[in-house]
C-alpha cells in the first residue's frame, strides 16, 4: 500500500507489484474485522485487491485449538489482482494454533507478526507442537515480529477500566496498528471509521482507537524499521467513480433485485439456512427494497416449491441454497421444467459430498446442475467469475428465464460468496427496463402454445380471467397442455424442451476470449478460478508464450463456437475445482484434444501450480 | 364479459373442465368434487381466482377435473407451492387438494408448518387410510392391524390423526365431514373458505378399491344416527335418534362422555354446548375413540389469528428502500 505520510520514516522500503497478509486467529479473535479494515484502506488508496476469509464451520470452537483458527487473507496491488494470493507476504498469528495452520502459506523471507503471550507452555501444547516454533529454529528464512501484544494491549487500555477480557478484545486493533505501519500508513483514516461505527463517546471506541495508536506507536519506538523489511505498493489509477468492495453474495443479492425490479416483478428469495449460501438471503433481508422479499421456508424442498409458486403466481421466484440442499430440491426444480416457469436457482458450491466442507469450495456441483434430474430435464447452468461478475449473472439468469419460461441455475461457491473485490458501483438507472408481457385474455387459449422462436410457452397468472387452466407434472400435450400418454407426443415434448434450452447459446456473448485467437495453448475455467488463471495467462502472455484464455460462463448450453475455438490451439486445458467435470462436458461437446487439470482440496487453485503446469504443457509441443 | 352485461349464474356444472374424470367407480373422490363444486357454486366464487392446488395421490388429480386455475404438483408439497402462490398474490382463493399419505407422511412438514403459519386457505384431506393411486399399502392414517401388500400381517404402527396433528400445530380452523354426505360437507366447505386463514377439513373418503367400508362403522346408514355428532357453534352437543344423546365431561377421567337423555332427561344440563373457539374441547372431540364415541363432525375448531400472507404484504409493501442508495450505503469511496 503506498504510504500516506512524509513522518514516517522510509528506511529499508521496497516496492512490490502486490502484497498479501493474512489474519489468523481464533474465531473470535476479530481477524475478519482486521482483514476487512486493512482491505478497505488499501481500497481507498484505489488499489486492485481480492480477499479471501477461509473460517472453520464450527462458530467458536474452543480457543487456542487449531480447528478453531480462522483467518482473513487479503491481496492488493497494482495491475491485475484477481486472485486472493497463493502465499502470504505478512501473516499475522495471534496464537500458536494459527501459526501452525497457517505457517506453510507464507512465502519463504516473509513475515510473521506474533503475540509472543499467546506462545506459553498451555498454548504451544493446546495447538500441537511438541516445543515453541519460535525457539526451535523452525522458522529459519522467515523474518519475525514478536510483540508482547496482549500485554501492550491491556496496558494501552488500562485508562477505560474495561477489564481483563475486554480489554485483551482490543488486540486485533493493536495488530493492525503496526500493520498500517508496515505499509507506512497513518491510522486516522482507521480511527474515524471507528468513530463512525461504533459512536465517538463510546468507551469501547476510544479503547480500540487507544489500542490502535498503541500498536502504531510500539512500531515506531522500536525502531521495526532497522530489522524489518517493509513492502509496499506504488499507487495505482483506477477508473473513475464511486466504489465499494463487493462479496459475491452481496453481489447475486443486488443483481437479483437489480433484475426483478427491471422485469417490473415482485420477487421472493425462498430459501432455507445453510451454510455458505445464507448471506444472500441475509442481505435480502435486510436491504428492504420495493417489492423485494424473503421466505424462510420449513425446509429446502419448501423452499424451492414454494418459489415455484410464486413464479406461477406472477413473481419471480428464486431458491438459493447449497450442495445437500440443491439435491433436495431436486424433484421439485423438475417440476418447474415440466411446467415450463420461470425460477432461478442459486447454488453456493461447498466442498465434497454430504456435509463435507461446508465453508470451503468446490466445483463439483456442475454435473449436477446439467444432469442431476430424473427425466430428461435440460434447465440453463450459469456460472459467475468473480464477485462483481455476480451482479451481471444474476440479472441475465433471470432474462433467460423469463424469456425462455425455465428454471436458471447458478453456480456459485463458498469461495465467491465470501470473496470481496472492488466494485464500481453501476448506475441503476442505466439499466435497460424488461417488463414482462403476461398473457392477456385470447380466444381458444392453449397453456402450451409456443413462441415460434424461443419455444417458450406464454406466461398466464391466475386471476386473469377467461385464460383458466390447469398444469402439472404429468406429461402434457404439446399444445393443449392436457394429460397426455402417448407415445409420439412424448417424444415431441422431450424434443421440444431439450431444443428450448439449446436454443439459449444464441443469447449469450459469452465466449470472451483473453489472448490471441490461435496459439499454443487454450485454458478454458469456469467459476471462481477465474483469478488464478488469468493471473497465470496474464503472466505468460507477458512472456511471449501464445496463450489465451476462457472463462466460460454459461455451462448449459455449451456454445458451440467453443470448438470451432479450441480448434486453432494447439493444446487445450480444462482448469476446475473437481474431478474433471467440464472436461469430460467438453469431450462429449467434440473437443477431443483437451487436457484436465483439477484441484479438490476445498482451497482456490495456486498461480504458481497454474504456471508450472501450463508452462510443461506449451514445452511438449515444441 | 363487457361491463354492462348481467352476470351470468354459475352453476356447479360451469366449474367442471372439460376432462374427463379418470377416478375408479364408485369412488368418494366423485362426491368430494361434486360437493366443492356446489360449494364454489353457492358462492358463485370466480373461477379465475379459484386456484386449485394439489400433491399427489388419487385425490391430487382433482385440480384437472375444474374449470379454475389449477397446479398438480409433486408428492406432499402442495402446501409450499401454495404458500408461494399467496405471497405473490393473496387475492386468489387458494384450495389445497391432498390425501392421507401426502399430507400426513412425505408432506407431514409442510402440512404441520402451513397449519402454523396460517396461511389463508383451505386444505382438503381426502382421508382413506390408504396409499390407492400405488395400489393399496398401509398409510399413516391405517388402523393398527391393517393388511395390505406391504404390511401383509398386518401393520404395527399407530395411526397418526390429522385433526389432532393439525391442533397441536397451531391451526386456526378443523372441521371433518363424510365423503357422501354432500348437505353436511357442502356446508362445512363453505364455513372453511369463509375462514380467514388455513381451514383444514379431513374428509373421510371410502376407497372402493383397496380400503373398501373402512369407515363402516359410523357411516353405515343404519349406524350414522347413533356415531356420527354434527357440531354446531353455540348448539349443544347432541346426536342419536330424536338427539336423545349428548356430549358431557367426565369430571374424573377429564375426557368426554356420552350421557342418555332418555335414560336421565336431567342431564341435559350437563351436555356440552359446542363453543368452537374452546381448544380444549376440540382436543376432546378429535381424541374419541370411534368404537365406544361418535365421530365428531363439522366445525371442531375456529380462532381468527393473522395471516401469513397479510404479515408478508404488509412488510413488503413498507419496503421503500431504493437499490442505488443502498449499493451506496456503508464504506464507499470515489475516484
Amino acid at each position: 500500500m503506498d504510504g500516506d505520510s512524509s513522518k514516517i520514516e522510509k528506511k529499508n522500503i521496497e516496492e512490490n507489484w502486490s502484497t498479501t497478509v493474512r489474519f489468523a486467529g481464533d474465531s473470535g479473535d476479530g481477524m475478519q474485522l482486521t482483514g476487512g479494515r486493512l482491505t478497505f484502506e488499501a481500497a481507498i488508496s484505489g488499489m486492485g485487491l481480492a480477499t479471501f476469509p477461509d473460517y472453520p464451520a464450527e462458530i467458536r470452537a474452543p480457543a487456542g485449538t487449531t480447528f478453531g483458527v480462522s483467518s482473513f487473507q487479503v491481496r492488493f496491488g497494482k495491475g491485475l489482482i484477481a486472485s486472493s494470493g497463493d502465499h502470504a507476504d505478512i501473516l499475522v498469528a495471534m496464537n500458536p494454533a494459527a501459526l501452525k495452520v497457517n505457517i506453510k502459506e507464507v512465502l519463504p523471507g516473509g513475515l510473521i507478526i506474533i503475540d509472543s503471550s499467546s506462545f506459553n507452555d498451555r498454548g504451544i501444547k493446546k495447538a500441537g507442537y511438541e516445543e515453541n516454533p519460535i525457539e526451535n529454529n523452525s522458522l529459519s528464512g522467515l523474518q519475525i515480529i514478536s510483540a508482547d501484544i496482549s500485554n501492550l494491549t491491556v496496558e494501552a487500555v488500562k485508562e477505560f477500566n474495561l477489564g481483563n477480557k475486554d480489554s485483551l478484545r482490543c488486540r486485533n486493533m493493536w495488530t493492525l496498528g503496526l500493520i498500517l505501519w508496515l505499509f507506512t500508513k497513518e491510522v486516522n483514516e482507521t480511527v474515524a471509521w471507528l468513530e463512525g461505527k461504533f459512536g465517538k463517546d463510546n468507551v469501547l471506541t476510544k479503547a480500540n482507537i487507544a489500542a490502535l495508536n498503541a500498536g502504531h506507536k510500539y512500531a515506531e519506538n522500536t525502531e521495526l524499521s532497522n530489522d524489518i523489511i517493509r513492502k509496499i505498493v506504488p499507487k495505482v489509477k483506477p477508473a473513475k467513480g464511486k466504489w465499494r468492495a463487493i462479496t459475491g453474495a452481496e453481489s447475486l443479492a443486488f443483481g437479483l433485485a437489480t433484475g426483478a425490479q427491471k422485469a417490473k416483478l415482485n420477487m421472493t428469495l425462498c430459501s432455507y439456512p445453510i451454510t455458505p449460501a445464507s448471506p444472500i438471503m441475509h442481505y435480502l433481508a435486510n436491504y428492504k427494497l420495493k417489492g423485494i422479499g424473503i421466505y424462510q421456508a420449513e425446509d429446502e424442498i419448501a423452499a424451492c416449491c414454494s418459489a415455484i409458486g410464486v413464479s406461477y403466481a406472477g413473481g419471480l421466484g428464486v431458491t438459493s441454497s447449497s450442495g445437500p440442499g440443491i439435491s433436495l430440491k431436486t424433484e421439485a426444480i423438475g417440476l418447474a421444467i415440466s411446467v415450463e416457469l420461470p425460477l432461478i436457482i442459486i447454488n453456493s458450491q461447498r466442498a465434497g459430498p454430504s456435509t463435507g466442507l461446508p465453508t470451503r469450495a468446490e466445483q463439483s456441483d456442475l454435473m449436477q446442475a446439467i444432469y442431476g434430474r430424473h427425466g430428461e430435464a435440460p434447465l440453463v447452468v450459469l456460472a459467475p467469475k468473480s464477485p462483481s461478475h455476480c451482479f451481471e449473472i444474476a440479472q441475465k439468469a433471470i432474462d433467460i428465464a423469463i424469456k425462455y419460461m425455465t428454471p436458471v441455475m447458478i453456480l456459485s461457491d463458498a469461495y465467491l460468496t465470501n470473496a470481496s473485490e472492488p466494485w464500481l458501483i453501476p448506475d441503476i438507472n442505466k439499466i435497460k427496463e424488461k417488463a414482462v408481457s403476461f398473457g392477456e385474455y385470447k380466444e381458444n387459449f392453449m397453456p402450451f402454445e409456443r413462441d415460434p422462436i424461443t419455444l417458450a410457452r406464454k406466461w398466464v397468472k391466475p386471476g386473469t380471467k377467461g385464460m383458466e387452466h390447469r398444469i402439472g407434472g404429468l406429461e402434457k400435450d404439446s399444445i393443449s397442455g392436457n394429460i397426455s400418454y402417448d407415445p409420439e407426443n412424448h417424444q415431441k415434448m422431450t424434443n421440444l424442451r431439450s431444443q428450448k434450452i439449446k436454443n439459449i447459446q444464441n443469447e449469450l456473448d459469452d465466449i470472451n476470449i483473453n489472448g490471441p485467437e490461435k496459439g499454443d495453448l487454450l485454458v478454458i475455467g469456469w467459476g471462481s478460478t477465474n483469478g488464478p488463471i488469468s493471473e497465470a495467462q496474464d503472466e505468460l502472455s507477458k512472456k511471449g508464450l501464445k496463450i489465451s484464455h476462457i472463462q466460460v460462463s454459461c455451462l448449459w448450453p455449451i456454445s458451440d463456437n467453443l470448438k470451432e475455438i479450441a480448434s486453432k490451439f494447439e493444446s487445450v486445458i480444462v482448469v476446475e475445482m473437481n474431478e474433471g467435470q467440464l472436461y469430460s462436458i467438453l469431450k462429449t461437446e467434440g473437443i477431443t484434444k483437451a487436457q484436465s487439470l483439477t484441484q479438490v482440496s476445498g482451497k482456490p487453485i495456486r498461480v504458481s501450480y497454474l504456471l508450472e503446469k501450463f508452462k510443461k504443457i506449451i514445452k511438449s509441443e515444441k | 364479459m363487457g361491463i354492462n352485461e348481467k352476470p351470468i349464474e354459475l352453476k356447479p356444472a360451469d366449474y367442471a373442465s372439460d376432462q374427463e374424470v379418470r377416478w375408479c367407480p364408485g369412488c368418494g373422490d366423485y362426491a368430494i368434487l361434486n360437493a366443492v363444486k356446489r360449494t364454489l357454486a353457492d358462492k358463485q366464487a370466480k373461477k379465475e381466482n379459484t386456484v386449485f392446488v394439489s400433491g399427489i395421490g388419487c385425490s391430487s388429480r382433482l385440480p384437472y377435473y375444474m374449470a379454475t386455475y389449477g397446479f398438480h404438483t409433486i408428492h406432499g408439497r402442495a402446501p409450499a407451492f401454495a404458500t408461494g402462490i399467496k405471497l405473490t398474490n393473496p387475492e386468489l382463493d387458494v384450495w389445497i387438494i391432498t390425501g392421507d399419505g401426502d399430507s400426513l407422511s412425505i408432506g407431514g412438514n409442510h402440512f404441520i408448518h402451513l397449519l402454523r403459519r396460517n396461511l389463508n386457505c383451505q386444505l382438503l384431506l381426502f382421508n382413506n387410510e390408504i396409499y390407492g393411486l400405488t395400489k393399496g399399502q398401509a398409510s399413516p392414517a391405517s388402523r393398527t392391524g391393517t393388511v395390505s401388500p406391504s404390511t401383509p400381517e398386518g401393520s404395527l404402527e399407530s395411526p397418526l390423526s390429522a385433526c389432532e396433528l393439525a391442533l397441536s400445530s397451531g391451526a386456526t380452523f378443523v372441521a371433518r365431514g363424510v365423503d357422501t354426505a354432500i348437505k353436511q360437507l357442502v356446508p362445512t366447505l363453505s364455513k372453511a373458505q369463509d375462514h380467514i386463514g388455513t381451514s383444514l377439513v379431513e374428509i373421510y373418503q371410502n376407497c372402493i378399491v383397496y380400503n373398501d367400508d373402512v369407515f363402516k362403522s359410523f357411516t353405515d346408514k343404519s349406524l350414522a344416527l347413533e356415531k356420527q355428532i354434527h357440531l354446531e357453534n353455540g348448539e349443544p352437543m347432541l346426536f342419536g335418534e330424536n338427539n336423545m344423546k349428548g356430549l358431557a365431561i367426565n369430571e374424573d377421567y377429564s375426557a368426554l362422555e356420552i350421557v342418555d337423555l332418555q335414560k336421565n332427561a336431567k342431564d341435559i344440563s350437563r351436555v356440552l354446548v359446542h363453543d368452537y373457539k374452546n381448544k380444549t374441547i376440540a382436543n376432546l372431540l378429535t381424541q374419541m375413540d370411534q368404537n365406544s364415541m361418535p365421530v365428531a363432525l363439522g366445525v371442531i375448531y375456529c380462532v381468527e389469528k393473522p395471516t401469513l400472507e397479510k404479515y408478508y404484504s404488509e412488510k413488503l409493501n413498507s419496503h421503500n428502500n431504493d437499490i442505488g442508495k443502498i449499493m451506496e450505503k456503508g464504506q464507499t469511496w470515489t475516484i
